[in-house]
Parts: structure tokens; C-alpha cells; sequence
């Protein structure tokens, strides 16, 4: 084959930006990428067997499923790529290679319309993938503190949940680090969960 | 989307037509390999002058990857979907022109899809960093 084991193969690793419409992914990803963000998508083909149908012929729906990204080089041969779900886009759960190998993903909620991201959240919890749950502080959002929250969103307790301003660099890279510590803990609890199990 | 092309774009049947022309109604890749959207891709020759089978496209991508890059970013540079970019990847591979290059084994998620902590705690010191 051509692939090589090497020193200077880039390492690329991916973590998820998900939520609602307009909470603020892309913003989110725009203002800690290197690079504007660049857009990628999919044609994702699902089967389905004709309801009415007697010959039971089926039936193909294609969807296209556009993800917004952004780059951040970490060190010399570490690259961390940022996807957003853009706003109206329902179809990106279908998307499983992009949750496939990803470290972990960020939820992201506005407190004005708290339940756009139930889905988000349903998905990570039933993928085993780990998130943290960042509030997007609008203006004219109701003031909560974290954990009404993450009361209302039935989240288990130690799934952290930081309040943020997705327009600020530093707000935007304390998320990411929210996230990557919070991997790191969960792994270190599951490790020592198998064990004394 | 622009450039060569873009004269068979057609409003009511939207990109497909066009993604498909490009990749003369392939759907797959000609090769074994998936392309998986952070496989990293790099650029290993030049085709001949004229070469069977390589247009624009192809040219365009051999170009990009002089630098390594994953498969989701040569679709993002160059406004094409991932499903065209793979057939057309399949078909450089195909004739030797790319590489698709692996990370060394004990820095890949393992089996299970659980990347290691050491390059969890490097992904840490790096957003950190900057």
C-alpha cells in the first residue's frame, strides 16, 4: 500500500460543535479557528420501504448534510478541526462518520429556546460520546445559573455546564478545554471503575 | 459554486448534476480505500501529460495535497462534497499519485474508537497554549 507510518504525518483529531438554530455554532468555530471556516457535505442516501407500496420496492431519499469548519493547529503534528451543525440542518444525525473517532462534542444551548438542543444531547448520550453543555449568554437571555441548566436538561451531574460568550476567543478556547478535561476525567473514572468492577 | 462547469448547474436538480458529471456518475471510489474524512491525504507524483482519466479536479486536489491534508478540507478548499472528492481521490490513488498517510499505531483511537490519554493531555496543552 501507499500509506507509510511516519513522524510527520499530521495528526488530525475532531471535536463537534452541535446545538440548535442560530446558537451560535459557527460563530463558535469562527472565533477560535486559524482559518475562516470552510464549509464540507455530504449526500447521505437512506432507505425506505414504501409505506403504501405492495411490491415492497424501495424507496431512496438523498439528503445533503453541510457541515461548517474550522481549524486549530495544536503542535507540530497535532490538528484539531472544529465541525458546527449549521442552524436548520435536522439531517446531521444521520452523519455517523463524523461522530465516528470524534474526542468528544460541544452542546451548545441558548436559554431562550433551551429545548433545540435536546436532540444534540440525545444523541451524544446514546452515542457514548462525551459533551459538556456550554449556555451561549445572549443579551436578552434569561439569566440561569448552570445548574438549572443542567436540571432542565436531565443532564448527569458531572456533565459540565459553563456559561459562554461563543464570540470571544478566550470564551470559545475555555470551552475546548471544558470539553478535553472533562474526556480526560471521564476516561480516568471508567478506568478505575473496571477496575475495582 | 464556480468555475469550470458551473454551466450545467441546474437550479431545480441542484448540485448532483454536477457532482456526478465530475465524477462521470461514479458514486464510489475506484479503490478499497474509504477516504475517511481525516484520513490525510499527500500528493506523491505528477501525471504525465494528457494522462487517461485525470481532469481539472484531479489536478486541482494534486496541487492542494502538496501539503498533507484530511479528505474534509480538500473538500472545503475546493467547494466540492465529500462524495465527489473520495471518487476522485480513488481514482489518483488509483494511478499512484497520492499517498494516504496513517498515523503510527500507538497515537490512533484504539479499536474501540477511544483515542489515548497521552494525546488527549497533548490536545489539552495545545488549546492551552494558544
Amino acid at each position: 500500500m501507499d500509506s507509510k507510518p511516519s513522524d510527520t504525518v499530521p495528526y488530525p483529531v475532531k471535536i463537534l460543535v452541535a446545538g440548535g438554530f442560530g446558537v451560535g455554532k459557527t460563530t463558535l468555530v469562527g472565533a477560535v479557528s486559524e482559518i475562516r471556516p470552510l464549509q464540507t457535505e455530504e449526500l447521505l442516501t437512506e432507505q425506505s420501504v414504501g409505506v403504501d407500496d405492495t411490491s415492497g420496492v424501495e424507496r431512496k431519499t438523498t439528503t445533503t448534510v453541510a457541515m461548517d469548519f474550522g481549524r486549530i493547529t495544536l503542535s507540530e503534528r497535532l490538528i484539531l478541526y472544529l465541525f458546527g451543525t449549521p442552524g436548520q440542518d435536522r439531517f446531521w444525525f444521520m452523519w455517523d462518520e463524523l461522530a465516528e473517532g470524534a474526542l468528544g462534542a460541544v452542546v451548545l444551548a441558548d436559554t431562550r429556546r433551551l429545548a433545540e438542543c435536546f436532540p444534540a444531547v440525545d444523541y451524544f448520550e446514546r452515542r457514548g460520546l462525551p459533551f459538556i453543555v456550554g449556555v451561549n449568554c445572549f443579551e436578552d437571555g434569561y439569566d440561569y445559573a448552570p445548574g438549572e441548566i443542567s436540571a432542565a436538561l436531565d443532564l448527569s451531574p458531572d456533565i459540565p455546564v459553563l456559561l459562554c460568550d461563543v464570540r470571544m476567543r478566550e470564551s470559545g478556547k475555555q470551552v475546548l478545554t471544558t470539553l478535553v478535561r472533562h474526556v480526560i476525567a471521564r476516561r480516568a473514572q471508567r478506568t478505575a471503575g473496571a477496575a475495582s468492577g | 459554486m464556480t468555475g469550470p462547469g458551473n454551466e450545467w448547474f441546474d437550479e431545480d436538480a441542484g448540485p448532483l448534476v454536477r457532482s456526478y458529471a465530475l465524477t462521470r456518475g461514479r458514486a464510489r471510489p475506484v479503490t478499497r480505500e474509504a477516504f475517511d474524512m481525516m484520513a490525510v491525504i499527500e500528493a506523491r507524483g505528477r501525471p504525465s501529460f494528457s494522462q487517461a482519466g485525470i481532469g481539472p479536479e484531479h489536478l486541482a486536489i494534486l496541487e492542494l495535497c502538496r501539503r498533507p491534508l484530511p479528505v474534509a478540507e480538500i473538500s472545503g478548499q475546493l467547494h466540492l462534497p465529500l462524495v465527489v472528492v473520495r471518487v476522485l481521490l480513488g481514482d489518483l490513488l488509483d494511478q499512484r499519485l497520492i499517498g494516504v498517510m496513517r498515523p503510527r499505531r500507538e497515537e490512533a483511537p484504539g479499536a474501540d474508537g477511544v483515542v489515548t490519554e497521552q494525546l488527549l493531555r497533548e490536545v489539552l496543552h495545545g488549546l492551552e497554549a494558544l
